[in-house]
């Protein structure tokens, strides 16, 4: 079940994608999440669809492995669908008992259906082609600009790249504790709705209180080495824009305004 | 009456084109009131191993029985294995949950359907097994010491009664103190309840002292299996290996070469002493 969550799992390859700079990448999903807001026609999504099929290719991360992370939002996907099926008024194709089909409530359904795979796939591209540390890293750069306002930028990418960090810790804690609560007879598969949230205690518990301790341990080897937040402090890697970096943002900016001109002309 | 593996693998990745395996094609069998130890630097599988013999993990290839049937098979309880062959892990907090000691250990007697009442009878004759002492079974079980918590974790699968006891790495960063006093208790019930006991760790000293018999684990396979002398006779064998014969056994060794009439089989400093007294009276 945890696996097949691709959001936050990077793919290494050695692609131009992989190469560019995380602050680009971030930029990239911000602008396609928004393009596809742009425009509501067939050509729309085509072109943006397209777009994103150039940059998969160009990443080279297997599909099936973008693919996977879709599963996760299928409920989501299915359930949407419905409500625009049955709930949008318009003209009527089938009626049966007190349901009925509209056309503009197909179209409509299509077009959220395709449009929430696009955004989730174009994110996907960028958790996939990023590391998580390079990914914090972009986000403290590009979002620095609030320390003016006194907003503690480090701190939560800081915070947020521990968390990442002890994702995977915390998956292999919690298979230990299932094994050991297991082998004394617990059961986390069966039975009731409340029994299985019952059936959880004995496994959360552990987790907490290795969690709380693993944070305190951190805490202290943090300031034991001096750690004192991000008042002036460097980095062994400090993010550099490249040609190639610089040239993404062009194919970006082109590719809004073909959005924007292929939404208003066609 | 025994657990029985039968040409078991057990493949990491089986999606994966290049087969990486944690144990591969092991049999063994234990009986009934036996002390056997596992041992073998990290990695050579001998936790996976042990997941085997209650039906935590199931093997790749190859089959599990304990008292003549296969234990992955659709109609046996996997639940009763689970109470016959118990499993404690390497660290106690993994499995420490409850508000205080007693209800802790009754956890698993529950879980095997005990009433409230027979579940408490058994975690009490489980604790006390345990040398833990009465005063300690209302306290928080987060209150307790490394050695305590370790104990009480014992004590956790003994409430179940089971027929064997897998104990994984159980003196792990334990002070020598802790360590001899679990060893000890150990001993004790595989002595008196004839409970089968099977030691993973990979300290030599613990094993010559406790086991008597040893299972010797490298890169997934079982590379020797016999009682402890003849194990630790073939030390340069274990050397290859990365792993050692006790320290004594060394000296023992050493001593035989500089001309002692000594036996090179000790094991245990205990064994040493009186040989070397023995050789010194009957030198005079």
């Amino acid at each position: 079940m945890i696996r097949d969550i691709t959001l936050g799992q990077y793919y290494e390859a050695d692609s131009l994608i992989h190469k560019l700079d995380p602050r680009v990448k971030l930029a990239f999903t911000l602008i396609y999440i928004i393009s596809l807001y742009v425009g509501h026609s067939f050509y729309c999504y085509l072109f943006a669809a397209l777009f994103l099929a150039g940059v998969i290719a160009l990443s080279r991360v297997p599909v099936h492995f973008m693919l996977r992370g879709l599963r996760s939002i299928v409920v989501i996907l299915v359930i949407s669908a419905l409500f625009n099926i049955f709930l949008v008024d318009g003209e009527v194709l089938v009626r049966f008992w007190k349901l009925r089909i509209t056309k503009e409530g197909l179209v409509t359904a299509a077009y959220m259906v395709v449009r929430l795979i696009l955004l989730i796939l174009g994110s996907t591209v960028m958790t996939l082609t990023t590391t998580p540390n390079d990914l914090t890293d972009g986000l403290e750069k590009s979002l620095s600009f609030l320390k003016i306002f006194r907003f503690p930028v480090h701190d939560l990418a800081m915070m947020m790249s521990i968390a990442l960090r002890f994702i995977p810790i915390l998956v292999e804690e919690v298979n230990k504790i299932m094994k050991a609560q297991m082998a004394r007879g617990a059961d986390f598969d069966g039975g009731s709705l409340i029994k299985k949230a019952k059936a959880m205690v004995p496994m959360l518990i552990p987790l907490f209180v290795s969690s709380f301790r693993r944070a305190n341990d951190l805490a202290l080897a943090m300031e034991a080495r001096c750690y004192h937040g991000g008042e002036g402090r460097t980095k062994m890697y400090p993010l550099k824009y490249q040609t190639h970096d610089y040239l993404a943002y062009l194919v970006l900016l082109v590719y809004l305004a073909c959005m924007i001109l292929v939404s208003k002309v066609l | 009456m025994s657990i029985k593996v039968d040409h078991v693998s057990y493949v990491y990745d089986p999606d994966q084109k290049v087969r990486r395996y944690a144990i591969q094609d092991v049999s063994l069998e234990i009986r009934k009131g036996e002390f056997v130890s596992i041992i073998g630097h990290t990695g050579s599988g001998k936790s996976t191993l042990v997941q085997f013999l209650n039906g935590l993990l199931k093997p790749t290839e190859g089959h599990v029985y304990f008292d003549g049937r296969d234990i992955f098979e659709k109609d046996f309880s996997l639940k009763l294995l689970r109470q016959k062959v118990g499993i404690v892990f390497q660290y106690p907090d993994h499995q420490l949950f409850e508000s205080d000691v007693l209800k802790d250990v009754m956890f698993g007697p529950k879980n095997m359907g005990q009433s409230p009442k027979e579940a408490e009878a058994n975690a009490r004759a489980a604790l006390k097994v345990m040398a833990m002492d009465e005063s300690t079974f209302e306290k928080s079980p987060f209150e307790l010491s490394g050695g305590q918590k370790r104990r009480v974790a014992i004590a956790g699968i003994l409430a179940m009664n089971p027929d064997y006891l897998i104990l994984d790495e159980p003196t792990a960063g334990l002070d020598p103190e802790g360590r001899d006093e679990i060893l000890e208790l150990i001993r004790t019930l595989n002595w008196s309840q004839r409970i089968a006991v099977i030691l993973v760790s990979h300290s030599m000293e613990d094993v010559a002292e406790y086991a008597n018999r040893i299972l010797v684990m490298n890169d997934g396979r079982i590379i020797m299996d016999d009682t402890p002398k003849n194990v630790f006779r073939s030390y340069q064998e274990l050397e290859k290996i990365g792993l050692s014969a006790p320290q004594v056994t060394y000296v023992a060794h050493e001593l035989k070469k500089k001309g002692f009439p000594i036996d090179e089989d000790i094991m245990t400093v205990e064994e040493a002493k009186k040989e070397i007294l023995r050789i010194l009276t009957h030198d005079s």
